[in-house]
């Protein structure tokens, strides 16, 4: 009876593995490895080329997937967190990295825009960013947590006016950091073959594994997002959690604009990871979470971001115009979203479950 | 039809999956008279309000309305105002940003011309001659909700209403504006509109009504006049419990014994946001007792002010003899007070988390956001607790929606008995479980008093309550009315109490 009702329990491993949420990224890097693997096989060459500064570096697509999927990766760790708490996304991000990226160059540049040296420590401009994108992150928290604003609605203001405040910080100007040693972030450090941003966003990886297993950030964050009334019953403060994850999306940020700033040593305001909040979505919704709130899993949205990473990748190798990108992976997004979307993993399952009990009729009837 | 009534329901019948909502209901409303709809919850008042709102489809059965030739079929809200049947919800359906005028006119202008002038006259002229004091061009958010109230009823009475339904609407009003609506029930009453007022509150309708008729899990208990009806047997009858031939059931398992210590918790003047009247409360170590009263008394909501569930606005609380501030649930968690809410659904359970997790919850969150437990640790736990209390569930893995009513709530005992509390409160444990699961939930209450556990039983059951209880506390329109120990702890001193005897 409770065997009946339990979609965990019982069924064989073919269900179980439809149900489990990581398997649609990951059939899909599958399906992509697959194709690519057919199409031509090179695509997978890892290889050791020296690089413009003269060192030894791995070099491929897979390597560029690695290296430029990062950014996207880490977002999606914050957002993972804002929409299960807070049953919202923040659409913001890629204003608030232009903010967090031009906080950066300002400190690091002082009021010079062309400084021979840097005028500051790249940690303290780190650390002055972050505070910055934190500030930011707490501002959206408070609209939605406090204020009740609907996530999309809230962080609307700061995605229509965050980019000229970044141009604001600079005085619309474009500073360029001075020297070999800002590029690390973006590019590599010597004597390191692998991408630096892959090593960061392993980094955060790490971070984000020891913050969900030595707090309860996880656990409070999914109850507030499911039942937001019951866990108040139980002590919690939904107000303070919702807050909580946007402040960590700030932190995301953060990064994330110093990865981009670094790639370039300077900033474009309307340029700079333009359109990245909705790829940061795409990876959660990707990752077979809801986006309506509630459970996630982590492991599955980093996966997501890699996926599309993956697709970019695969589409540009096959000289698909920079202009038609965006459709051709739309029709891709489109079919994996579906396939993501819990209706259609539950008719998967039963569909799976009916062959199977078509096959032998017997067992089950018995 | 006979003569002076306005509407007749016979042999109505309406079931819907696995329930039987109604059954051979017949209901006859008279012309110029306030006609009380009373019963229980899931009684069938609503069902049938809505068979005759159109809202519902009846099954079987047929409805007569003065001036329509044989039975009219209802099959939609358009339908039944056509035949003149309006209704005001508890929630008030207008547009607050709408003024009062456009509010009275909405929806029932013919073509896109509006003569405003001719609307503002119009509604001036009948909020006057209902001496409803408000200007027809104000905007509706600008009035109080009684006012609106009573505009609502004002729209209804000039679409050429006879039979007009108030559902609950006292339920937001204080006592003059309650005595203002009723003026005005009064006025139309004279005017011959047939009212049917449904409520809670069995005061309003010794004040206000002429007949009562009385529903029993979906089944007519009788018609009455007023005056041949007194609260007691009211009561008896909402509850199905005669009162003569009520075996009284004897309380032989609670064995509260007075050691004059001092309580473990106590309220003086403690009142809350929701409305109820400031009440005091104790309670002893080791003790059971309840709240009682009908639904909507504001049993609940004292509990809920105990624990801090509701924003607390005065009172001062004592635990051990040592004054504490309990204004959040947190608070109250941290003084050992657990509270397993009424709405199991809506307040106690986090659907899509697993049993484990459900299980962990509250303990983990007084354990602190920095020392999560192991999974091997939460396991543990939880698997202690199934075991303890039979939950039957697949693993500890599964989510908790997909359990059964009666094991998602022994999941949420699970949770408060995890935290060790001195101080449990149960609000309802046992609606809508079955029955071997209820009398499981009972003798745990009874176990855990003998373990020196001072708990707070409420259920709609009074044979629950006298089973477990020592100690009643009787509320009655949101005023705690009475204690009721020791001998005093029969079915029929409690339905007095709760009918308030001693006033009528």
């Amino acid at each position: 009876m409770t065997k009946k009702l339990d979609p965990h329990g019982g069924g064989s491993a073919i269900t179980g593995i439809f149900r489990n949420q990581i398997f649609i990224p990951f059939a899909a890097l599958m399906l992509l490895a697959i194709f690519n693997l057919i199409a031509d096989p090179s695509f997978f060459a890892i290889t050791m080329n020296n690089n413009s500064a003269g060192y030894p570096v791995l070099s491929g697509q897979l390597i560029t997937i690695i290296d430029n999927g990062s950014e996207l990766a880490i977002l999606a760790i914050g957002m993972t967190l804002v929409t299960a708490s807070s049953r919202g996304q923040d659409i913001s991000v890629g204003a608030a990295i232009a903010i967090s990226g031009s906080v950066l160059l300002r400190v690091l540049c002082g009021t010079d825009t062309r400084p021979e040296t840097m005028q500051a420590p790249i940690i303290v401009g780190f650390i002055v960013a972050a505070i910055a994108a934190m500030a930011f992150g707490a501002f959206n928290g408070v609209l939605v947590a406090y204020f009740r604003i609907q996530p999309m609605v809230a962080t609307l203001i700061l995605f229509t006016a965050g980019r000229s405040i970044a141009a604001w910080i600079n005085n619309n100007e474009l500073p360029i950091v001075p020297g070999e040693e800002f590029k690390y972030f973006g590019g590599y450090i010597p004597g390191i073959p692998v991408p630096t941003p892959f090593l960061i966003a392993i980094l955060c990886f790490i971070l984000t594994w020891l913050m969900l297993k030595f707090t309860n950030i996880g656990l409070y964050s999914q109850s507030v997002g499911i039942n937001e009334k019951t866990s108040r019953l139980n002590g919690l403060n939904p107000e303070l959690i919702k807050l909580t994850t946007y402040v960590i999306l700030g932190l995301c940020v953060a990064v994330t604009g110093l990865i981009k700033v670094s790639r370039l040593s300077t900033i474009n305001y309307s340029v700079i990871a333009k359109d990245i909040e909705m790829d940061a979505i795409l990876a959660v919704a990707l990752g077979g979470n809801s986006l309506s709130g509630g459970k996630f899993n982590m492991a599955a949205s980093i996966l997501g971001a890699y996926v599309i990473q993956f697709l970019t990748t695969t589409l540009y190798k096959f000289d698909v115009q920079a202009t038609a990108l965006p459709a051709y992976k739309a029709v891709v997004v489109i079919v994996l979203v579906v396939l993501s979307a819990p209706v259609v993993r539950e008719k998967t399952a039963r569909l799976a479950k009916k062959l199977r009990s078509s096959k032998t009729p017997a067992e089950n009837h018995a | 039809m006979r003569e002076g009534s306005l509407l007749e329901m016979r042999g109505i019948y309406k079931s819907f999956p696995g329930v039987k909502a109604l059954q051979n209901v017949d209901f006859t409303l008279r012309k110029g008279e306030i006609h009380a709809l009373m019963g229980e919850n899931g009684a069938g008042k609503s069902t049938l309000i809505k068979v005759l709102t159109g809202v519902h489809v009846k099954d079987e059965g047929e409805i007569f309305i003065k001036g329509h030739e044989g039975a009219v079929q209802i099959r939609s809200p358009q339908e039944a105002q056509r035949v003149g049947i309006s209704t005001v919800y508890q929630e008030i359906s207008l547009c607050p940003n709408l003024s009062v005028a456009e509010n009275i006119f909405i929806g029932r202008g013919k073509g896109l011309k509006v003569n405003w002038r001719e609307m503002n006259r119009r509604s001036a002229e009948l909020l006057d001659s209902l001496g409803i004091a408000v200007k027809p061009t104000q905007q509706l958010a600008s009035c109080s909700i009684a006012v609106q109230q009573m505009i609502a009823i004002a729209r209804a009475v000039d679409m050429e209403c006879s039979v007009l339904i108030l559902d609950e609407p006292t339920s937001s009003l204080d006592e003059s504006e309650v005595a203002k609506l009723f003026k005005l029930m009064r006025q139309l009453k004279d005017r011959g509109v047939g009212i049917i007022f449904v409520t809670h509150f069995l005061d309003q309708v010794y004040e206000v009504c002429d007949r009562i008729t009385v529903l029993r899990d979906g089944q007519l208990v009788g018609e009455y006049e007023i005056e041949s009806l007194p609260r007691v047997q009211l009561v008896s009858k909402m509850l199905g419990k005669e009162l003569d031939d009520m075996a009284d059931i004897k309380n032989d398992s609670a064995k509260f014994t007075d050691d004059g210590g001092t309580p473990v918790y106590e309220a003086q003047n403690l009142c809350s946001t929701e409305g109820i009247k400031p009440f005091d409360f104790s309670i002893k170590r080791g003790e059971v007792n309840g709240f009682t009263g009908l639904l909507g008394s504001g049993r609940s909501e004292c509990v809920r002010a105990i624990y801090g569930a509701d924003p607390v606005t005065s009172g001062t609380v004592k635990m051990n003899g040592t004054p504490v501030k309990i204004t959040k649930p947190k608070d109250a968690m941290k003084n050992g007070i657990a509270y397993l809410p009424e709405d199991r659904k809506r307040d106690g359970i986090v659907g899509d988390l697993s049993v484990r997790e459900n299980i962990i919850l509250a303990l983990q969150v007084k354990t602190g956001f920095f020392r999560p437990f192991s999974k091997a640790k939460a396991t543990e736990f939880a698997e202690k607790y199934i075991k303890l209390l039979d939950i039957k569930t697949a693993s500890v893995n599964t989510p908790i929606k997909s359990l059964s009513g009666g094991n998602q709530q022994k999941v949420i005992l699970a949770r408060w008995l995890l935290t060790d509390p001195k101080y449990l409160i149960l609000d309802e444990p046992t609606r809508g479980i079955d029955v071997g699961t209820k009398v499981d939930i009972q003798k745990l209450v009874l176990k855990l008093a003998s373990e020196g556990m001072s708990i707070t039983f409420i259920s709609s059951e009074t044979d629950e309550m006298l089973r477990t209880c020592s100690r009643l506390l009787v509320m009655r329109d949101r005023k705690l009315v009475g204690e009721l120990t020791g001998d005093q702890l029969t079915q029929n001193t409690i339905m007095e109490t709760i009918a308030g005897g001693d006033r009528k």
